[in-house]
């Protein structure tokens, strides 16, 4: 295996196929100690990792918090739209005060498109993308590519379908990227307001019919479909969005047969997903959820466990 | 001797509007141009001082129709004191203000308020522009007559779209008794909708909102009609994209009264800047297209674009090392826009004596303000300007209270080794 290049993970644009590769050659070695009775291992013993989250999250977070702890780490959640941010603390200063502290990850989740970015600017550790704004999703779509790996046996060759509101999805963002580097064709469906013509500059094919896009896809990859997107009128209801885009037995009738589908969750059941798709045999999404704490232990392992021997420098001196 | 008698000797002398360039000495007392004449000329003619500006043109000093100079009520960004000092480092010897103060110069006493402090640091010379509609709501026209006495040279809301049409009628009517123009800041709110860069290929990428070209154009499209429905001055503000350029080109050959600028971050950089989330390229209205780009070239080539002008908008660190969505709108640009509008004479886009009609000549002639002359009995707002000097943009180095800049590191080629503003030598540059 070839050494894993990058310092943080801020996205996955730009990541060469290598760098993801290896990321999911490691997170196949950690499945297996979550199968274990005793699911810990010391590889990160003596190492902080801080979640900094400043959305909600109850996956990405929980997800983060147990690969963090399987490898003995030590992990500080830190809320930050209730703290320090509300009394007006920028996100410079709060990087600056966590940098401080020495950590060595900190994993941050944020409703704004780059701040990652602002934060590695700040800080000398590694900082891990859990999802910023519209941008990127990067966990999300190496947990994503793993599964798929692991169903399918590749990445390269294979159609996917991404359906829904790419337009402001994070999780299409990163997807795009992944499945481009590693060789996968991918369809983007959805209307025009969700599906610019613009994503045609990053290597993605357009649909505007569900039926069409997913006619001979190996995967559907569906996208949570948020209510507010109606105000905006981006599509005039929930109604209307469903019936056009949302994906059910009769629409999946047209695919594959042995077609999977994924869902980064949360689930709007009857909106973007049926619940018989949802629970029913193609169906990979709780798959997802358990290879997503694989693929954050492989990814903490290789950016956190670095520079070994620096923590006792820095006690010694 | 007049003690306050001064001779540039020397240098270049490019002056469009008094029909010369090329070599001639200049001799400026009382505050005016005395006389221009050929070089040695005034050799023997006694002075208080004498300027070599040998291998520097001699120009108009400079005139910045768009600037935001934060005094009253942002003093933490600019005042009207370090503003002004930015703006004679950079060569310009006045500077129009906008009025998104705070209070905003919607009334005379703003007006004089701001004249008082102009007078006080004695350094360019400052126009303001009175608001347009008060408080910049966008519901009543400000008094623009009474503004118009305290020394008003022109009405804009510029950092807010004028969204009410009947509004943008009513002004460009009411402002033509006063031959006043009207700056239109051209957006289309509902288009722009929260939206912080360009709409396009990048904004995709990053996953930011975007501002649609379209947001602007509409805008211009129907102001250009109003103005030819009104007879009204026009004055179209920092454009920025190519169906901005095309329709003034058309609404120009059809006779509407219009006239527009263009900064130097708008013809220099494309919105790819944007690409690690620098808050220092963020501005409104964004940066465009590299076509977009190339259209504001050819525009100022062939005169559809009339004006440089900096939009030069002062804001404190803290309000751009943020998140990209949250950082303020607006870059510093009085002390990169001489060396920035240089390359187009470089590129072979404008002429020597074209760059001075765009950034002297013309904004003198749309403010309808002194300057941007050398002629004899002229204002003696002279900038002397070493086209070849190379410079780093240093932070540090910047004049402006505020170093909101996306050239920090630069490398400029052109600097101005002296300013002066009536005859006196308000700004020199060291090692000259």
């Amino acid at each position: 295996m070839t050494a894993f290049t990058q310092r943080h993970l801020l996205g996955l644009e730009g990541v060469p196929a290598e760098d993801i590769l290896h990321v999911l050659d490691t997170a196949k070695s950690f499945v297996e100690i979550s199968e274990r009775d005793i699911k810990k291992v010391p590889t990160l013993r003596g190492k902080t990792v801080i979640n900094l989250f400043y959305e909600a999250s109850t996956r990405t977070r929980t997800s983060f918090e147990i690969a963090a702890k399987r490898l003995s780490a030590d992990t500080i959640n830190i809320s930050a739209s209730t703290s320090s941010a509300q009394k007006g603390e920028t996100l410079a200063d709060t990087a600056r005060n966590l940098e401080a502290m020495r950590p060595d990850a900190i994993v941050i989740r944020h409703p704004l498109s780059g701040a990652p970015r602002l934060l590695a600017r700040a800080v000398s550790s590694p900082v891990i993308n859990a999802g910023d704004g519209a941008h990127e999703h990067p966990t999300q779509a190496l947990l994503d590519l793993f599964t798929i790996r692991e169903r399918k046996g590749r990445i390269a060759g294979l159609v996917v379908a991404i359906v829904g509101d790419v337009l402001h999805s994070r999780v299409a963002r990163s997807n795009l990227h992944g499945l481009i580097a590693l060789g996968a064709e991918v369809r983007l469906v959805g209307p025009p307001t969700l599906v610019p013509e613009g994503f045609r500059n990053f290597s993605a094919e357009i649909f505007h019919d569900l039926g069409k896009g997913i006619a001979g896809a190996d995967v559907i990859m569906m996208l949570r479909i948020q209510r507010e997107r109606q105000g905006a009128n981006f599509f005039p209801s929930l109604d209307e969005y469903s019936r056009l885009f949302g994906l059910d037995r009769a629409a999946l009738a047209g695919a594959k047969p042995d077609v999977v589908i994924l869902h980064p969750g949360p689930m709007n059941r009857g909106v973007e997903i049926s619940s018989e798709v949802a629970d029913g045999p193609y169906s990979l999404i709780l798959e997802q959820v358990t290879n997503g704490v694989a693929v954050r232990m492989a990814l903490l392992y290789l950016l956190a466990a670095r520079g070994k021997g620096e923590a006792e420098e820095r006690a010694a001196s | 001797v007049k003690k306050d008698s001064l001779v540039i000797e020397g240098g270049r002398l490019i002056d469009p509007d008094g029909g010369v360039d090329g070599a001639y000495d200049l001799l400026l007392e009382g505050g005016t141009v005395r006389a221009v004449e050929k070089p040695g000329a005034l050799h023997s003619r006694e002075a208080g001082r004498r300027i070599d500006a040998r291998g520097c043109w001699v120009v108009p000093g400079l005139i910045d129709v768009h600037c935001h100079l934060r005094e009253p009520g942002y003093e933490y960004k600019e005042t009207v004191a370090t503003g002004t000092a930015a703006a004679v480092a950079g060569g310009f010897t006045a500077v129009a203000c906008m009025a998104n103060t705070n209070p905003v110069n919607d009334s005379a006493a703003v007006t004089r308020f701001i004249l008082e402090r102009a007078a006080e640091a004695r350094l360019a010379r400052v126009y303001p522009i009175g608001a347009l509609s008060q408080g910049l709501r966008g519901e009543r026209l400000a008094e623009i007559g009474e503004m118009r006495v305290a020394g008003i040279v022109a009405v804009s809301d510029d950092g807010e779209p004028v969204a009410d049409g009947a509004l943008m009628r009513r002004a460009l009517e009411y402002c033509a008794m006063f031959g006043l123009p009207v700056i239109d800041h051209a957006e289309d709110p509902g288009l722009v909708a929260g939206g912080a860069m360009h709409e396009g290929r990048t904004s995709l990428r990053l996953g930011l909102p975007g501002i649609p070209a379209a947001a602007e154009e509409a805008m211009v499209g129907r102001d250009l009609l109003l103005a030819e429905l009104t007879g009204g001055r026009l004055h179209v503000a920092h454009a920025s994209t190519r169906g901005t350029v095309e329709q003034l080109r058309a609404a120009k050959a059809r006779g509407v009264r219009v006239t527009a600028e263009a900064t130097p971050h708008h013809f220099t950089l494309t919105d790819e800047a944007v690409a690690e989330y620098d808050g220092n390229a963020k501005m409104n209205p964004p940066l465009r297209t590299a076509e977009d780009r190339e259209a504001l070239r050819q525009g100022l080539a062939d005169g559809t674009i009339d004006v440089i002008a900096t939009d030069h908008a002062p804001h404190h660190r803290d309000e751009k090392e943020v998140e990209f969505e949250s950082a303020a709108f607006g870059i510093v640009g009085l002390e990169t826009a001489l060396p920035l509008s240089l390359r187009l004479v470089e590129d072979g886009v404008l002429s020597a004596a074209d760059w001075v009609r765009k950034i002297s000549m013309e904004p003198a002639r749309m403010l309808r303000v002194g300057g941007g002359t050398l002629r004899v009995g002229a204002a003696a707002d002279v900038a002397v300007v070493d086209p070849a000097r190379e410079w780093r943009v240093d932070p540090a180095a910047l004049r402006s209270k505020s170093k909101n800049s996306p050239f920090l590191g630069w490398t400029m080629k052109g600097r101005a080794v002296y300013t002066l503003v009536g005859g006196r030598v308000v700004h020199e540059e060291p090692g000259r």
